[in-house]
């Protein structure tokens, strides 16, 4: 390997560009290498079959060149996700190939982190870079010491070489700040997780219970679809959200709950079942484990305790509860997706589970089927070095029921140096900056840190405080490790370039085979390209990689998907049953049966700051799609419209929301509306970048991860609660 | 109420509709003016007053001919695909108040041609010797000062009612979709142009003649304008808020101080004073009429664009 | 004759906008502008309110006043199905279409002619659908012959309760939204 100096690189890239550029400008005028592009060779309509990344759903989608330009994306007829209709962002998917602010050509850091200064260097020398300097990491702290964040399939590779590398310390935000407590609640319960795409059969739901889940906000594509076909079946809709959600104008039943307190609803909802004798008795007592103790504790629950906590009148608890009853097993209490709100989350989200036991739902029609998959190897790679010092995110099982890595433990050790140092890290498609609650430790971490990689389509904040950016090509421009789907229908799908990258851009595989080869760790590496490795994975299954390109997608055959149907009924809990009354809960600290605890009020004159999600963005990672951005280019804050005419506030006014930590945001658009209670504001995530060089989305809507300084952590699983911040109005001057 | 959003963005429709700016009220405004001169102008021929030397029939034509086509060429800016002006004049569209008018305009010009050659300018007679002959065939004609008068007045009154069709024709703007939209047009066109004429003429029996006429066309222009209040006041609710936009909404203050205060009814009481030789002629009361027709103009145009049915399914 | 129609169940819209994105990349619609738009209304009162969502788009009416009005013949009724189109050639972007239009569903193209929803035209005489319809995730979009009684907006609408947009206009509009 190459040792050059970061002196003598300056020089090099200084002498390949000719000029030093700060970014904010002419950066953007830079074309390096080949512009490829088809059109000058291309005439008509050609269609590239491919999967979507707009967001994790992984949807079957079909790209159109029309004469070699990108035209439009839809969806593959055959994917069972998406049954060919792509959500907005991915029918949008063109405006991240064509997206102006996009990173072009691999930067290196020219000043202190966080300044967005840069230099272009060729892709060589930026990947000597890293591999020097994570060699030098390794000798002075072992390979531990380097961490990976990552999000998505496209992430593949490059935990590959991580893990190569002798580094266990791999994450995702979609654990610790989103799924994560659910998981953990339904696997205490059920012993298995609810797994994405959610294993929930909506379709064939008769009641479907959504709690602060805004299907139709989130545009999880076949939950959506499903969600609609509820709908027109007629299937009772009860929706609990502060907010009067989109699903809940739909709904027979909406509950504007007070923030918080949704545990006091679920346990007194499982009291009136309980007390009426409406659960699936034959089922309870078949699979359930614990029953009578957790009847016992859950036996002061009514709805007139639930009452004032929650703010819904009792005869709506009793008769919401008896109308689940009414169609059990075939009612559904949605788990939901992201699950860290206020603190009691895992402990929230085992009390969906118990409801959907009561139920008799899971394994059953119209609750949660079993997923299922095709059988495809996995590449026989070398196994990878075990670690002496184990993962650093979640030191003495503090979080004893975390079975996945802690983005915030990692953090936090970086920011410690407990219980070892932590020295590079690597970020794969994820704005960390907007995805972890409180943005100054994660700079402060940042700050420690010898080596920091970010590997992203565009300059996001994050990107800001690398010393190396990677400029990945975006999804319709590369491959990605096949999909191997679990879902109701097992089937295979594939990723691949519909389009050549417009600059020097390229796929995650080839830059996380070119490190490990840096790094010398060719040998995980066998295969020459990544259709190689492919075919040799297909091939091994039994598929044809030719027939896989040519379709996009290979069904397998129909399995059973309900215990009716014959899938076994297995609960891999420690009793092998239903967990009403959890004994690993106990044994380790905490309430065998989940126990309600008031959440904090906010201060006077503030409100409890929500946040979700529009339909046409994903995270912070699509506003500066210019086709997106054409639909909403900017988020509103959401204030009851009795509290905006008291603060003298109207629709369409700019204000500045501003928390008990003095955080005050970025301006954004009011919106006064009867559609939210009193007591809570709510905006859209992913708005209020402050990264100059996303120039279609700097400065446009406020950022609720500015905001959210504070947070609760879930003592099962270290989940961060981000619901718990107030926020008070600061009128524009 | 209601809670209505849209997620629409576009250029001169939202927030709210803007399609015309200042050439179209002032393309309407001139429209009116050159119908109301040409209705004058044609009824001085018919009269026989064109035996007068000082009579405005002579120089009204010219002045006509002046203003219409600066009001054409506000209206040419005011299109967004200029370069294909000329495919008005491919196609005539029957229902389309437009294609009429664009027609009508071919006809007015001719008219006014006609008027000028009953006597034309010296200068022009004297350089071009067809214009001369021209001239002299038409005044041998037997009737055709008569004819041309009558011409005059009839094209005229199509330019002044085209006007207010134009707008009254777009049934989606409440404010616009009165049937007397294009009475209220033409009489303020009337007033104005009388008002005009009442500042230049040089023969003072006519300017007497003007200003008399002037108060008889501005008082018609009151009622019309009550009319038009109180039809769509009697109306559905998209044209009583439609009317409410400029009685009392954000066109309140101009319609009532512009138009009808300093546009109509002043003038009117001083005009009335005038004639009555109370007070003396000054030019100050004909100028206001003339820019309260103005402004009338704007106004409707504007307050029309923002004016529409509501939008609102639930609770109906 | 046919007569296309679209029915849209406001029930199952969610209001995610993948209409108007389809629309965009489909036909180009230069950034900045739409052919259609989600509508959100809202009644009442907390917690007791109504929701309508609307997908909407030019109505394609029957009555049409945007075609009436047009100076040079540029808005046209189609000869198939009774689709209000225009003519960009003929087009003088003399705005009267824009002012007669009730729903606002036109606007002037940054080339200077008058554009909007065409139904697809392209598509639909290929015998596809709109490509609006065709992406809805909640298959809330409904496209065919109104005048043949077997087809699926015909039944739909013979079966279900239904509005139409500020019909009080008088613009006979096509568009039928199912409640």
């Amino acid at each position: 390997m190459n040792s050059i100096s970061r002196r003598k690189f300056l020089k090099i890239s200084a002498a390949t560009v000719g000029t030093v550029a700060a970014v904010t400008g002419p950066l953007n005028s830079f074309v390096n290498g080949a512009v490829k592009i088809n059109s000058e060779k291309e005439k008509g309509i050609r269609t590239v079959n491919t999967f979507c990344d707009m967001c994790f759903w992984k949807c079957g989608a079909v790209g159109y060149l029309r004469d070699g330009n990108l035209w439009k994306v839809e969806g593959n007829p055959l994917d069972p996700l998406s049954n060919g209709r792509l959500c907005p962002r991915g029918t949008g998917g063109v405006g991240a190939h064509t997206d102006p602010d996009r990173l072009k050509s691999p930067l290196l850091r020219k000043s202190v982190r966080g300044k967005e200064e840069w230099v272009q260097v060729t892709w060589d020398d930026a990947l000597d870079y890293i591999a020097e300097k994570m060699q030098k990491i390794k000798s002075q702290y072992g390979p531990e010491a380097i961490a990976l964040f990552s999000h998505g399939i496209g992430g593949t590779f490059f935990k590959h070489t991580i893990k190569a590398y002798g580094s266990p310390n791999i994450s995702a935000p979609s654990f610790a700040q989103c799924r994560g407590p659910r998981d953990v609640g339904f696997r205490l319960t059920f012993g298995e997780d609810v797994s994405s795409p959610e294993r929930t059969d909506i379709k064939n739901a008769k009641c479907l219970v959504l709690i602060g889940s805004h299907l139709g906000e989130n545009m999880h594509n076949t939950q959506v679809q499903e969600f609609a076909e509820a709908v027109e079946n007629d299937a009772t809709i009860i929706v609990v959200d502060p907010r009067f959600s989109v699903a809940a104008g739909k709904a027979k039943y909406f509950l504007p709950i007070k923030p918080g307190t949704d545990l006091a609803l679920l346990l007194a909802w499982m009291n009136v079942i309980v007390q009426e004798k409406l659960y699936d008795i034959d089922y309870v007592n078949n699979y359930g484990f614990g029953f009578e103790q957790f009847s016992a504790e859950i036996s002061s629950y009514t709805p007139e305790w639930a009452y004032p906590e929650t703010g819904i009148d009792p005869d709506v608890i009793t008769n919401t509860a008896r109308e689940m009853a009414r169609y059990k097993p075939a009612t559904l209490v949605h788990p939901g997706r992201h699950a860290t709100w206020y603190g009691d989350d895992a402990q929230r989200s085992r009390a969906i589970a118990l409801l959907n036991a009561l139920l008799g739902s899971w394994g059953r029609k119209g609750g949660f089927y079993t997923p299922v998959s095709m059988d495809v190897p996995q590449y026989p790679y070398p196994s990878y070095p075990t670690s002496e010092k184990g993962k650093v995110d979640n030191p003495d099982h503090k979080y004893p029921f975390a079975h996945e890595t802690i983005t915030t433990g990692i953090r936090e050790a970086t920011l410690t140096g407990k219980p070892y140092p932590v020295k590079g890290w690597f970020v794969y498609a994820t704005n960390l900056l907007h995805a972890l609650p409180n943005e100054n430790e994660t700079i402060e971490a940042i700050k420690k840190l010898d080596l920091m990689v970010v590997i992203d389509v565009i300059p996001s904040e994050i990107a800001g405080w690398a010393d190396v950016v990677l400029p990945e090509s975006v999804y319709l421009e590369r491959h990605d490790d096949l999909n191997v789907e679990w879902f109701r229908e097992p089937f295979i799908s594939i990723r691949q370039p519909v389009i050549d990258s417009p600059n020097d851009q390229k796929p995650n595989w080839w830059m996380a085979k070119k490190l490990a080869e840096k790094l010398g760790l060719g040998n995980y590496y066998p295969w020459k390209d990544i259709e190689e490795y492919f075919d040799y994975r297909l091939t091994a299954a039994g598929y044809s990689l030719k027939e896989l390109k040519q379709k996009g997608i290979i069904k397998g055959e129909r399995q059973p998907i309900y215990f009716d149907e014959g899938v076994p009924v297995e609960f891999p809990t420690p009793s092998g049953k239903i967990e009403f009354y959890s004994l690993q809960l106990a044994e380790a600290g905490f309430d065998p049966v989940p126990k309600y605890k008031k959440p904090a009020e906010p201060p006077p004159g503030y409100f409890r700051l929500l946040f979700g999600r529009t339909p046409v963005h994903s995270f912070s990672r699509s506003q500066s799609n210019r086709i997106l951005m054409d639909m909403v280019n900017e988020n509103e804050v959401w204030i009851n419209i009795d509290i905006a005419s008291r603060y003298g506030i109207k629709s369409g006014d700019y204000i500045k929301l501003k928390n008990t930590d003095g955080i005050v945001s970025n301006r954004i658009k009011v919106k006064a509306t009867e559609r939210i209670r009193t007591d809570c504001v709510y905006m859209v995530h992913g708005f209020g970048h402050n990264s100059k060089m996303l120039k279609g989305a700097y400065m446009k809507g406020a950022s609720d991860a500015q905001l959210i300084t504070k947070y609760e952590i879930d003592p099962l699983m270290g989940g961060t609660a981000m619901n718990v911040n107030f926020v008070t109005f600061e009128m524009e001057a | 109420m209601n809670e209505l959003s849209h997620t629409r963005t576009n250029h001169l429709i939202d927030p709210s509709m803007h399609v015309w700016g200042w050439e179209i009220p002032v393309y309407l405004f001139l429209g009116g003016l050159v119908a109301g001169m040409m209705i004058i102008a044609g009824y001085f021929l018919f009269m026989g007053r064109h035996k007068e030397p000082k009579c405005s029939c002579f120089y009204l034509p010219i002045i006509s001919t002046i203003v219409l086509s600066i009001g054409m060429f506000a209206l040419f800016l005011d299109l967004e695909h200029k370069l294909y002006f000329w495919r008005l004049y491919t196609t005539f569209q029957l229902k389309s108040p437009m294609s009429w008018g664009a027609w009508i305009l071919v006809l007015v010009y001719p008219a006014l041609f006609a008027n000028i050659l009953i006597r034309p300018p010296e200068i022009i007679s004297n350089k071009f010797r067809l214009i001369a002959s021209l001239s002299e065939k038409i005044n041998r004609m037997k009737n055709s000062t008569r004819l041309i008068g009558i011409l005059n007045i009839s094209l005229g009154v199509l330019l002044g009612v085209y006007t207010g069709i134009l707008l009254s024709a777009l049934g989606a703007r409440p404010l616009w979709n009165t049937s007397i939209l294009w009475m209220l047009f033409l009489i303020s066109g009337l007033s104005a142009a009388a008002a005009f004429v009442h500042l230049i003429a040089k023969d003072v029996q006519e300017r007497e003649m003007l200003a008399k006429a002037d108060n008889t066309f501005l008082t018609v222009e009151l009622i019309v304008i009550i009319l038009l209040i109180v039809g769509a006041l009697s109306s559905t609710q998209a044209h009583i808020d439609a009317i409410n936009i400029i009685l009392t909404g954000p066109f309140a203050a101009s319609f009532w101080v512009f138009v009808v205060g300093l546009g109509i009814i002043i003038p009117l009481i001083f005009q009335v004073l005038a004639v009555q030789h109370k007070i003396i002629h000054t030019p100050v009361f004909p100028i206001m009429v003339i820019v309260g027709g103005l402004i009338l103009r704007f106004i409707i145009v504007y307050a029309g664009q923002y004016s529409h049915w509501s939008h609102t399914v639930l609770g109906k | 004759m046919a007569r296309l129609v679209m029915v849209i169940d406001t029930r199952k819209c969610v209001g995610c906008m993948d209409c108007v994105v389809a629309c965009k990349t489909e036909n180009n619609v230069p950034e900045g502008f739409n052919r259609d738009w989600i509508t959100t209304e809202v009644l009442g009162k907390s917690p007791n309110l109504q929701m309508e969502i609307r997908s909407e788009r030019c109505n394609h009416c029957d009555n049409p006043p945007c075609v009436y009005c047009c100076p040079t013949g540029a808005s046209h009724i189609h000869d198939y199905g009774g689709v209000i189109l225009v003519e960009h050639e003929l087009c003088i972007g003399c705005k009267a279409c824009l002012a007669s239009c009730p729903y606002d569903a036109r606007f002037i193209h940054p080339d200077g002619y008058a554009d909007k929803c065409t139904f697809c035209i392209h598509r639909v005489e290929k015998g596809m659908n709109p490509a609006c319809v065709d992406v809805c995730p909640t298959h809330c979009m409904y496209f065919g012959d109104i005048d043949d009684p077997e087809s699926r907006v015909s039944k739909l609408i013979s079966t279900r309760k239904y509005h139409t947009n500020i019909p009080e206009a008088g613009t006979k509009p096509q568009i039928y939204y199912l409640t």
